[in-house]
């Protein structure tokens, strides 16, 4: 599985390219439509091709990242993947409470994180040392939340509420707690 | 003329207040009101661009989130609602060449608007009633972090002002439908179908001699249709109101009622339902139908692929009613289904309909060619610019794979939201107000043009560069709705924060314009009763 780094730096590259080609046809076109000229009467042809595109475009996207971004398939049948483990968490008082001190993970493992809320809604996400993202999800009260992630390489990782939970949500962070190893690290059960 | 001379009497003294209909006075009253609460916005804004570089130590992250709570707020319905509202009660009865059903109503408007604004920000600012615009239950009624008193002022704010939409919805369908006095019985349900779309589907269905012809104008139809998503998101915010109220009259009481009794996603669903047909419904919409009506007032001529446009306005009303699921694409127990479905597919027609509205516009003013480049047009296409830019950034985001790597990140309210809302569309509102004063205050004249351009500037290169740099931080992992102590993004949060005082220092410029065009005579003669008996649009 890619990382997600990867991921959005592909995305830094497509959308950065887009804004400058969109904002230099701007540019033009505010030049060219002060500019004299013969008025004219654009053709419905080009309007059509131009529905086309944009009906090609808006699909295409989710097409591609469906087979180029691992983790969303994964999500969708997630129910039907078997993990090589399983963490429980739950949260209550805008504090998290983990299975134990540290989550070990093998480099390569499919990981479920199942987390609980037993008051308000908050989110779930793993970042970094440097305070990038590896994903996030959702956790809301009365439901089950789940994600399932393959850990590619090797890591630390600090779990961190990705959603507004009042004031006292902003030091709902569990530094350093997601140790990811190469699995010949593997430390005896 | 003298500085002082034209501060108190307005440029040249051509704006007389005196020769104003009732009409043309409750709509510059919202945009003056609109412009304010703009300011308010602008300015909370600003605190929390400095906060996000480097904690104030004077205000607490509960007054912090209290100012995040309003913010938004303020903006979407103090600001644009009143700006929005006020010029499409005028706009009704100017296009459709009738008189407004009511004044009354359009006052109560401006004034439930107003007053609940007033009220709900009061109480967040004294109280720090912080749950965000997005009240994830049961955060509204976690009386533990909030006062369930201050909570409880919020929410009836909030419901005035809903009051007051509800208001608007009703004047503007009425005058779309009555029959004045005196006039020729008007076919009202005619008329309704055409400002809705009914006839205009039903049209597709006909042989071309058997089809109907449109019996309002597209700006109007643009209008009823956006309006219908006020309508239904005034209900939604409405109930969900008094929902909360309950609880919080309970605690109020000494109840303590169970929070477990709501389902928090079933709630969630229903909330983002309706907060998304402001969002991705009637902003769209009446965006739309503000370019249409900027396009044809600035060339003179037809729009570009009329039917098409209307067409498209009806499938951007049914497409508002079926995108809120983008919003829970991080929420796993939300049914997958939805998530492609209503997250990913339906979500990827605003791209279809945004960029057929992006290319009418644009399709339509080269048809004029050449234009003179004036303040209403360059605005226009700062405000095509800004959707432009904002629609594929969202659409990125409605995709399940970017989501959960996105989600509540700085790139949803950098190059998304603020991008939209400022660029998007506060320009096309600005360039809507540039068209429009003269033929509110009769024939005022703008004060300068050399303060114009700096505002357009300031503002295009402010508010671009702002959600760039925010969406820059989003990607490296910075969220939203959080405080970052250590500094972790700073390089970003002080590009952001300069681009944001630009952001500001091009509104003050924009108002010191305002101001000088109508003078402080005028600006208060705005607030004093119209002379004029009628209910007209224009004075005859």
């Amino acid at each position: 599985m890619v990382d997600s780094t990867l991921v959005l730096n592909g995305q830094t590259i497509a959308y950065t390219a887009y804004t400058i080609a969109i904002m230099s046809i701007m540019a033009w076109f505010a030049v060219a439509v002060t500019k004299k000229g013969k008025s004219t009467i654009v053709k419905p042809a080009i309007f059509y091709v131009w529905v086309g595109f944009l009906v090609v475009l808006g699909v295409s996207l989710h097409i591609a990242t469906a087979h180029t971004i691992p983790w969303k398939h994964m999500d969708l049948n997630r129910a039907e993947i078997t993990a090589d483990k399983t963490f429980d968490i739950s949260v209550e008082n805008h504090k998290y409470i983990l299975p134990s001190g540290k989550l070990i993970i093998d480099v390569g493992d499919k990981v479920m994180f199942n987390v609980r809320s037993n008051d308000l809604t908050y989110g779930f996400g793993l970042f970094r040392e440097d305070n990038s993202m590896l994903f996030q999800m959702q956790v809301v009260p009365g439901h089950l939340n789940d994600i399932m992630w393959q850990f590619v390489k090797p890591g630390i990782y600090s779990i961190r509420s990705t959603e507004y939970s009042g004031p006292a949500g902003i030091q709902m962070i569990e530094k350093n707690v997601v140790v990811v190893k190469e699995p010949e690290n593997r430390p005896a059960e | 003329m003298s500085f002082i001379n034209t501060l108190m009497n307005g440029e040249g003294g051509t704006f007389k207040p005196d020769s104003q209909t009732s009409l043309q006075k409750i709509a510059l009253r919202m945009v003056i009101f609109g412009l304010i609460f703009y300011l308010m916005t602008a300015v909370e804004g600003m605190i929390m661009r400095i906060y996000q570089i480097e904690p104030i130590s004077q205000i607490e992250p509960k007054q912090f989130f209290a100012i995040m709570t309003a913010h938004p707020l303020v903006g979407i319905f103090g600001s644009t609602y009143n700006i929005v509202f006020g010029a499409f009660l005028f706009l009704v009865p100017f296009l459709m060449k009738k008189p407004i059903w009511s004044i009354k109503l359009a006052n109560w408007t401006f004034l439930l608007i107003t007053i609940g604004t007033f009220i709900f920000w009061t109480a967040g600012f004294i109280s720090h009633y912080a749950p965000l615009y997005t009240l994830y239950w049961p955060l509204p009624a976690d009386f533990e972090q909030f006062s369930v008193v201050g909570g409880t002022i919020f929410i009836l704010g909030i419901a005035i002002l809903m009051v007051g939409a509800v208001f608007f919805v009703i004047n503007i369908f009425k005058t779309i439908m009555y029959t004045p006095e005196g006039w020729e019985k008007q076919p009202s349900r005619s008329l309704l179908a055409s400002a809705l779309g009914v006839s205009g589907v039903e049209n597709i269905f006909k042989r071309k001699n058997k089809r109907k012809e449109h019996l309002v104008s597209l700006p109007v139809a643009a209008i009823a249709r956006g309006t219908v998503d006020v309508a239904l998101n005034s209900g939604i915010i409405l109930f969900t109101g008094v929902l909360i109220l309950v609880y919080m009259v309970a605690a109020i009481l000494g109840y303590d009622l169970k929070e477990s009794a709501i389902d928090a996603l079933l709630y969630k669903n229903w909330f983002w339902w309706g907060l998304d047909l402001v969002a991705d419904g009637l902003v769209l919409i009446f965006v739309a139908g503000t370019w249409y009506l900027l396009a044809t007032l600035i060339t003179g001529k037809q729009l570009f692929m009329q039917n098409i446009a209307r067409a498209a306005l009806l499938l951007e009303l049914v497409v508002s009613w079926t995108v809120w699921s983008h919003h829970l694409m991080s929420d796993q127990a939300q049914p997958g289904f939805l998530k492609v479905f209503s997250g990913e597919m339906v979500t990827a027609f605003e791209l279809i309909t945004q960029g057929l509205a992006f290319f009418i516009v644009l399709a339509t003013l080269w048809s004029a060619r050449p234009l003179k480049m004036t303040n209403p047009l360059k605005f226009l296409l700062g405000g095509l610019l800004g959707f432009a830019l904002a629609v594929p950034a969202g659409i990125m985001q409605a995709d399940l794979g970017l989501n959960r790597i996105l989600h509540n990140t700085q790139w949803i309210i950098g190059p998304h939201v603020h991008v939209a809302i400022l660029i998007g569309l506060s320009m096309t509102l600005y360039s809507a107000i540039y068209i429009l004063l003269p033929i509110l205050t009769n024939g005022g004249k703008w004060y300068s043009n050399k303060l114009a351009n700096i505002h357009f500037w300031g503002h295009l290169i402010g508010g671009i560069g702002m959600g760039a740099f925010m969406g820059m931080a989003g990607l490296k992992g910075m969220l939203r709705r959080t405080i970052y102590f250590e500094g972790e993004y700073n390089l970003y949060m002080i590009l952001a924060g300069i681009c944001g005082a630009l952001l500001l220092i091009s509104f003050l410029v924009f108002f010191v314009n305002i101001v000088m065009t109508v003078g402080i005579n005028g600006a208060l003669g705005i607030f004093k009763k119209s002379k004029l008996d009628t209910r007209e649009a224009l004075p005859a």
